[in-house]
């Protein structure tokens, strides 16, 4: 009787927030709910039949969660925190609307798991990376994978633990745990030539000594072995091999799981997407998916919003949204882009320093940018700190006129399109709240949707 | 003339964006048609006689670590630099090494190399956010630098030691003394990252001309300027970010 109390105010609440404008009302009803009562998430939790799967990474939680999400949505009703409200109150909120659902689907903030997982007993946890993030925000990578570590002893016996065992990080979090599952990259031929600048654990977890790295594949995501203590990346339960990227237009691989081998034809571009999806194959593996429906789910998807966007803008040209939040990141849609056919000529890249972009901007200096640099003529800097980010395109060695600087996001927008050709694709790099800037703004000219209308 | 930089500990000691603080001091010099050549020393190598100007980063607790025995060891070389006229930019925590010592947040002492007159000591609470410094590095020409902090370590400065600047927005050093880095003659120390040499031109300039005084009988030499229109620009942003939202207790 009391929970459903406070579900009940809670929920108004989030109407409330709804009509009168102010948003999405994602969150506001979760922090109502745990002001009310701290354990309601817990037995919120503890009602869904089928349980809680719950993904957290500092890249590729959302679009981990969105292609799980056409996995497990298959036969079943979930419930899925799709607008990326990822802290707990989001989470709270999300639960808060689980009446009748079989299973819940989170996706969680790196900083804020421990304090989900003090709350909730997850039926599996994917842990996806961790990659240098916001330092202003997040403290130092190491003591982030502290708090993971210790979170992870604690768990119940019941949790299935999914982890990427390509994250030197990561990597020794499955061993000696029974029922867990690895996944990785396993084909050498995508492999970087050499660790990139912005790796950020290229030292050994266990001595201090530098990795040998057989192959690096994303930051310092790879095939690792300590040369002095051996510690090295475990087997791989599920994997992809055979990697073939096809610039904007997707990735074909074969995945390969203990229950057999497939070849998978994945809708999203890029190897940071390639880890996406065996992240949510190697879930949905532990969840006891069978294969068939794991490939026909992947090749089902539907890119995460804003995280990879085609959206057509009228005179047949397109704009296209790729998220970059940090130098990880950054650096695979560099390679994306430079991966297609036609690697692009013109973009616009839009930096924003507010909380949840960062407020520390030094992290584009460690974007490896030059190859992109290196194949446009022509590159658009907007954003709150469109100087800074042209200082790096020159610095990193192009032509003072080759760089517009054009801070409001809406003039910026219309420059980049009257530069794209008719029929042509304006490739669009923003941070968080840039690209939710720009979402907006095509929203209010018909183009796409608002978030909380479209997930 | 040809400028020689080294750049100490580049695979450990590159957290903060430190690459471009390399960019911009290699762009300015050979801008101006001066050529460089930058020296990476790793753990175990000497000091070369021949670097002009030495750079030294931030890294994390982790690799601060794996790289402060090395730098206590590089004492001697590092000194003897100094003493030949090189000129000196360590941030975050290559300026915390280059001091006598750094406690670190469990307690360990961890030796310095002893070349700034300063300690460092680990707080509880991180000292992030947006700053704003006031520097006279020439007397009678008071100059700003924007940046970025974030550290747990307070820094100490030894009586009469010399602050690089004076903190008009931010924390600094500790949090509480006003002032921020240090400065040892052609050597200087600071916090700020972001990184620093991109939106503070002028210093970038001075580490320049300071590091090819020796060269110049002792003498920086005037360095052509540049038009710096996008770098003012953002240096304008950084400033009125720390006044906005930098850092107080």
């Amino acid at each position: 009787m009391r929970l459903t109390c406070e579900i009940a105010v809670a929920q108004a609440v989030g109407a409330l927030s709804r009509r009168s404008g102010r948003g999405g009302g994602t969150t506001l009803p979760g922090k109502v709910l745990l002001r009310l009562d701290d354990g309601a998430v817990t037995r919120l939790a503890a009602r869904l039949p089928e349980g809680v799967a719950i993904v957290s990474a500092t890249n590729g939680k959302t679009t981990t969660s969105a292609l799980a999400a056409r996995i497990l949505g298959e036969g079943r009703l979930l419930c899925h925190n799709a607008s990326g409200a990822n802290l707990l109150s989001g989470v709270a909120s999300t639960l808060l609307d689980s009446r009748g659902s079989d299973m819940a689907l989170l996706e969680v903030d790196e900083a804020a798991l421990p304090e989900v997982l003090r709350r909730i007993e997850p039926r599996a946890l994917v842990l996806g990376n961790l990659f240098r993030d916001q330092l202003d925000r997040y403290g130092e990578l190491e003591s982030l994978a502290t708090a993971w570590r210790a979170a992870v002893r604690v768990l119940p016996a019941s949790t299935r633990l999914v982890v990427n065992a390509d994250d030197p990080v990561l990597g020794n979090l499955a061993a000696g745990r029974a029922g867990s599952v690895t996944y990785g990259v396993d084909d050498p031929a995508q492999a970087r030539p050499s660790l990139q600048h912005a790796a950020d654990s290229k030292y050994c977890v266990s001595c201090g000594a530098p990795y040998d790295y057989a192959a690096a594949y994303v930051g310092h995501l790879g095939d690792y072995r300590c040369p002095s203590c051996g510690n090295t990346r475990p087997p791989l339960q599920v994997a992809a091999r055979s990697v073939r990227l096809d610039g904007l237009e997707g990735a074909c691989f074969d995945l390969v799981t203990p229950a057999g081998t497939c070849p998978v034809r994945l809708p999203l571009p890029g190897l940071y997407n390639v880890y996406n999806a065996l992240a949510a194959a190697a879930l949905c593996h532990a969840l006891d998916t069978p294969l068939a429906a794991l490939v026909a789910g992947l090749e089902s998807a539907l890119p995460a919003w804003g995280r990879f966007e085609r959206i057509a803008v009228g005179d047949g040209k397109t704009v296209t949204l790729l998220l970059v939040k940090n130098p990880a990141g950054a650096n695979e849609a560099v390679r994306t882009l430079l991966s297609g056919a036609e690697p692009p000529k013109l973009a616009l890249v839009a930096l924003n320093d507010q909380t949840a972009d960062g407020r520390d901007v030094s992290w584009i200096w460690d974007v490896d940018y030059e190859p992109l640099l290196a194949v446009a003529d022509r590159l658009v800097a907007s954003g709150d700190r469109a100087a800074e980010l042209a200082l790096r395109f020159r610095y990193g060695g192009m032509a003072e006129d080759a760089v517009e600087v054009v801070p409001a996001l809406e003039e910026a927008l219309d420059r980049a399109l009257a530069l794209t050709p008719a029929g042509g694709e304006l490739v669009v790099l923003p941070t968080y709240t840039a690209m939710l800037a720009l979402r907006r703004i095509l929203a209010a000219r018909g183009h796409v949707r608002n978030f909380w209308d479209a997930a | 003339m040809k400028l020689v930089l080294g750049h100490l500990y580049p695979e450990y000691l590159n957290i903060y964006a430190d690459r471009g603080n390399i960019a911009v001091l290699t762009q300015r010099a050979a801008w101006r048609g001066i050529e460089v050549e930058v020296l990476a020393i790793g753990l175990g190598d000497a000091v070369p006689a021949r670097a002009d100007l030495l750079y030294v980063g931030g890294g994390q607790d982790r690799e601060q670590a794996l790289v402060a025995p090395d730098m206590a060891a590089k004492a001697e070389g590092l000194r003897s630099s100094l003493d030949a006229g090189a000129a000196l930019l360590a941030v975050c925590g290559g300026y915390q090494l280059l001091g006598r010592s750094y406690v670190d947040a469990a307690g360990a002492l961890l030796p310095g190399a002893g070349i700034l007159p300063l300690h460092t000591e680990a707080g509880r609470r991180r000292l992030i956010g947006d700053v704003l410094l006031e520097c006279e590095l020439e007397p009678g020409s008071p100059r700003t630098l924007a940046g970025f902090e974030n550290h747990a370590g307070r820094t100490l400065l030894d009586e009469g030691a010399l602050p690089l600047g004076r903190v008009l927005a931010g924390f600094g050093n500790d949090g509480q003394s006003g002032f921020e880095g240090c400065r040892l003659g052609r050597a200087l120390g600071t916090y700020l990252h972001g990184p620093l040499l991109p939106r503070n031109p002028w210093l970038a300039d001075w580490l320049i001309a300071e590091a090819l005084a020796r060269q110049n009988g002792g003498v920086p030499p005037q360095l052509a300027p540049l038009g710096d229109a996008l770098e003012s620009a953002a240096h304008d942003v950084a400033a009125r970010r720390a006044r906005e939202r930098g850092g107080r207790f």
